[in-house]
């Protein structure tokens, strides 16, 4: 057999990526996908303080900031038995639509459009004929001849300056790309626009969490009391930026991405057959209307489904042992049980087994362990989790608001409904999920202002913030969605401090190596089929993996127990 | 790529139809961001005017992407104007359109032509236990990758706490022995710009200030610029008045909280932190951790993560005046559980110290303990 392709790094990501693949007569024929970094965040949260644990998590990920401090604040209300006020649920919610809105429009144009769309070949478009595309598919001011032929001009002295920077060396010219120069022009002027408008979007989480990225959590509520008499409070001028930030960015996804999104995607509609994977998806969901314990209300509803059935939704149990477990069998960790069976968070052990070469390598060792994230399981199947899954979740159960865009955009795009389940599904799926976040966003600021003009200006519930009113032991699950998928925390509190903390996070489904049985999780299984027309640029496999939008500093996050102090150090 | 004559700013500045006086007016906003005397905008007028785009490459290593996020939301300057007229950004993962090999020699191909000139950012600490096993990129490990590209480079700046300090997964205990860059690094001089993250125009800041006076900004002991870490949040503060008059938040959401009173009782960790976001504040100054009712966890000095519970409030006295340099403090905070309070004890007046004395003796303490700090330091 020859070696197979290796792709590390996988750029454009969060984190340490690494693909190794075998292809034949111009198709992956099998696939491996390994994390090559580890820090060891369940660890060095054992024997801390419950109430900061957010704080620990959230550095799980920058990318996907704010949604590990949320899972982490509801595992230990979880735990604890805390509601927090309704004012306080609103606050959350308002702060995870923003990280939507500011993290898929961010992974659209910056991390995964250079996969679809030819930078060097803008340099060749006219400027008037962008501009005629662009008002045809949108009524964004900004458009103008003047204005495409300005950036063209700014490429243009880029270019030929002979420093490239991030555009080095990349795949332009690649027999795949398929967009007119005008197209390219088009996707490249709002590659720099929403390089731009991505930094005021987070606004949000700075008026309610002080900073971006990594604003600040509260167990039990929200840290930012509301005072509408106060300058030192949310007042109406802090309200009326968020309304203003909100109002934009709705602006932003209706006009710019979502018909960008659209045009790339009338060039690729074969790419509605590629890359489909796994069959089955599973969805925590979240966004609470009516409070985190009544998911029914949630605008993201929970559930599985399996086998593409979308006539059916499986319940879904963070608490049940048999649901969720997690595997090690091709993992750098090993099990005191043994390494086949799978375990539940609750009773999560994480023991480092490093069998893999040692660096400098070429090739992993692909039959044995190759990588640092643990393979989970619902049921003992994989799952697929992310926008589509949250989608297919959503569509199955019946939202009609859901159903109302993915048929509207099926039918824009004159495509069947199985090209949902794709590489190009996938891409869809996290735009159209953005248009609907921009719209519930609204919903969510109108409640918001509701409760506070009747007078609740509640953020915190302290009943149990202190260590001696909590029991002596606890556990506690806390599930979100995070931009990529399916979060959740799970916590076993002894004596006031953490005894067990484990993330099983989105990219952990997604980016696994395969389990025991041999069954592929999403990369590895979605990679299946693909195409390669030059198997030294391998773009069309960007495709599919970065469709998934992977981010691996979350996925992987266990420790070495063994873990040797450092010895001697070079001082400088 | 294309070779051929690198240009300098002022000449993209030019081509992009940015006239003569724009492009001073620029110099000058510049200066006053860097907190430059208006004698220094000639200066920055020639550096731009005359300097090719400065080669940079990005690492990352044991991180979470956090200071990436920070560093592309800098409103002065713009993203797009640092990596298309300031930069050029040659490898970054989160960035960059090649990947793989690709990505590798496009890395190589700048380290091997601009060597000795290229600046090296570092974002994410580096794990030194077990060869290195727990961070790889392309099959080396993250030590190796570190001391190649330190060697050839004119400069290394260490992005937030991870590749300052070593930040989380150096907490203890410390299970991949992560460790900041500074010590493993040595013959390049290295800048720390540690927060977690930091404030984005804190780091291009740092940037064009190398870029602008082509050398290293003024250092505090901690390695880091002064420019932005001279002044501890707390006297920077504007609830400090609050402080002063004794008035504190005593829960979050009560009376006191919805006043806005000081955050000292909350755990704020303001009085023993050095940083910018009282005075530059967070995204384009729309807020920052205090303002936003939620005391500083002091995330930009070293083992912060292991400085006791967050939210129980610094009781201890190690006994330094409001006059110490960050070198000083510094060096107390990252030792041990360092005191807050005592910082006023001495340094308030007279007046207010009894007023003090009394909430010390009165405030509870509330968390359960943290594991004792341990580590490579």
């Amino acid at each position: 057999m020859s070696p197979r392709i290796v792709i590390d790094p996988i750029t454009r990501i969060e984190g340490h990526l690494r693909i190794e693949l075998e292809v034949k007569d111009g198709r992956v024929t099998d696939a491996y996908s390994s994390g090559t970094m580890v820090r060891g965040l369940e660890v060095i949260l054992k024997g801390r303080d419950p109430r900061d644990a957010w704080a620990f998590c959230e550095r799980a990920c920058g990318v996907c900031t704010t949604v590990h401090a949320l899972a982490s604040v509801r595992t230990v209300e979880d735990a604890l038995g805390i509601q927090v006020p309704p004012n306080a649920e609103l606050v959350r919610n308002l702060m995870f639509c923003a990280q939507y809105l500011q993290d898929h429009v961010v992974h659209f144009y910056h991390l995964h459009a250079l996969d679809w769309v030819d930078v060097v070949s803008a340099l060749k478009a006219d400027p008037a004929q962008t501009c005629a595309i662009a008002r045809s598919i949108s009524s964004w001011p900004k458009s103008s001849p003047a204005y495409f032929a300005e950036v063209q001009k700014r490429l243009a002295r880029f270019v030929d300056s002979g420093q490239l920077g991030i555009f080095a060396n990349a795949y332009w010219g690649h027999p795949a790309f398929k967009l007119p120069p005008e197209v390219n022009l088009l996707a490249t002027t709002h590659y720099l626009e929403a390089l731009e408008w991505q930094k005021e979007i987070v606004k949000v989480h700075t008026v309610f969490g002080g900073k971006n990225p990594h604003p600040n959590y509260l167990v039990g509520g929200a840290a930012c009391s509301i005072n509408i008499d106060e300058v030192n409070a949310i007042n109406i001028e802090r309200l009326s930026l968020v309304k203003s930030l909100l109002d934009e960015a709705k602006a932003f996804v209706e006009q710019v991405y979502i018909p960008d999104l659209l045009a790339v995607a009338g060039f690729y509609k074969d790419w509605g057959a590629v890359g489909g994977g796994l069959t089955n998806y599973l969805s925590y969901g979240d966004l609470p209307m009516n409070g985190y314990s009544d998911p029914g209300q949630f605008k993201f509803p929970r559930g599985v489904v399996l086998d593409r059935d979308l006539g059916r939704v499986h319940e879904v149990d963070g608490r049940n042992p048999q649901q969720v477990q997690e595997f090690v069998t091709h993992s750098w960790y090993e099990y005191a049980g043994g390494d086949q069976a799978g375990i539940h968070p609750w009773e999560g052990e994480t023991q480092f087994n490093y069998t893999g070469p040692k660096p400098p390598y070429e090739q992993l060792n692909v039959e044995g362990k190759y990588s640092w994230v643990k393979t989970p399981r619902w049921n003992g199947k994989p799952m697929e989790v992310g926008p589509l899954a949250r989608l297919v979740v959503a569509y199955a159960a019946g939202r009609q608001d859901v159903k109302d865009v993915v048929d509207g955009t099926l039918k824009k795009l004159g495509v069947p409904v199985e090209a949902l389940f794709s590489t190009l599904g996938r891409t869809a799926a996290r735009g159209l999920e953005t248009l609907l976040i921009a719209q519930w966003a609204e919903e969510i600021y109108g409640r918001l202002m509701t409760n506070i003009k009747n007078g609740d200006a509640r953020t915190f519930s302290g009943e149990k913030w202190m260590p001696d009113t909590w029991p002596k032991e606890a556990r506690g699950v806390g599930l979100t969605e995070a931009p990529r998928g399916a979060l959740a925390h799970w916590i076993v509190i002894k004596d006031g401090k953490i005894a067990n903390y484990q993330l099983v996070v989105p990219s952990t489904w997604n980016a696994s190596p395969r389990d025991g049985q041999g069954q592929r999780s999403s990369y590895e299984s979605a990679l299946l089929g693909t195409p390669v027309a030059d198997p030294e640029k391998p773009l069309e496999v960007l495709r599919t993996i970065h469709s998934f939008d992977p981010c691996l500093a979350c996925a992987i996050h266990l420790y070495d127990p063994h873990g040797r102090t450092v010895g001697r150090l070079t001082t400088y | 790529m294309k070779e051929g004559k690198k240009t300098t700013v002022w000449e993209t500045a030019r081509s992009r139809g940015v006239s003569r006086r724009d492009f001073i007016r620029d110099c000058t906003i510049m200066a006053a961001m860097l907190g430059l005397p208006a004698t220094s905008v000639g200066q920055i007028v020639k550096a731009l005017e005359t300097k090719p785009r400065l080669p940079v490459v990005w690492f990352h290593f044991q991180e979470c992407t956090c200071c990436s996020e920070s560093f592309i939301r800098s409103a002065h300057p713009l993203l797009s104007e640092i990596i298309l007229d300031k930069i050029s950004l040659d490898y970054t993962q989160t960035l960059q359109a090649a990947a793989g090999r690709q990505a590798e020699d496009a890395l190589h191909q700048t380290m091997d032509k601009f060597k000795g000139e290229y600046l090296m950012l570092v974002e994410g600490a580096i794990p030194r236990n077990d060869d290195g096993v727990y961070c790889c990129i392309a099959g080396r490990s993250a030590l190796d990758i570190v001391r190649e590209a330190a060697a050839g480079a004119k400069a290394v700046i260490a992005w937030g706490s991870c590749a300052s300090n070593g930040c989380i997964q150096a907490a203890s205990p410390n299970p991949t022995g992560a460790t900041p860059a500074y010590k493993i690094i040595s013959g390049v001089p290295v800048v720390n710009v540690p927060g977690c993250p930091p404030i984005a125009e804190v780091m291009t800041g740092t940037v064009v200030h190398l870029l602008t006076f082509d050398r290293v900004p003024q250092l505090d002991g901690l390695r880091r610029p002064m420019a932005f870490y001279s002044r501890r949040v707390h006297d920077t503060c504007y609830r400090r008045p609050n402080y002063d008059a004794g008035l504190f938040v005593q829960t979050f959401d009560d009376e006191n909280a919805r006043h806005g009173f000081c955050l000292y009782k909350m755990g704020c960790r303001g009085p023993v932190t050095y940083n910018a976001c009282s005075v530059t504040r967070w995204n384009e100054g729309v807020s920052y951790p205090i303002q936003s009712g939620h005391p500083c966890i002091g995330c930009s000095e070293p083992r912060f993560w292991d400085n006791g519970p967050f939210y129980r409030h610094l009781a201890s006295v190690p006994g330094f005046g409001i006059e110490t340099t960050a070198d000083t403090v510094g060096a107390i905070a990252a030792a041990a559980t360092a005191g807050g309070i005592a910082v006023h004890a001495i340094a308030t007046n007279l007046r207010k110290r009894r007023v003090i004395r009394k909430e010390i003796e009165t405030s509870d303490d509330p968390g359960p303990d943290a594991p004792s700090p341990k580590g490579d330091r």
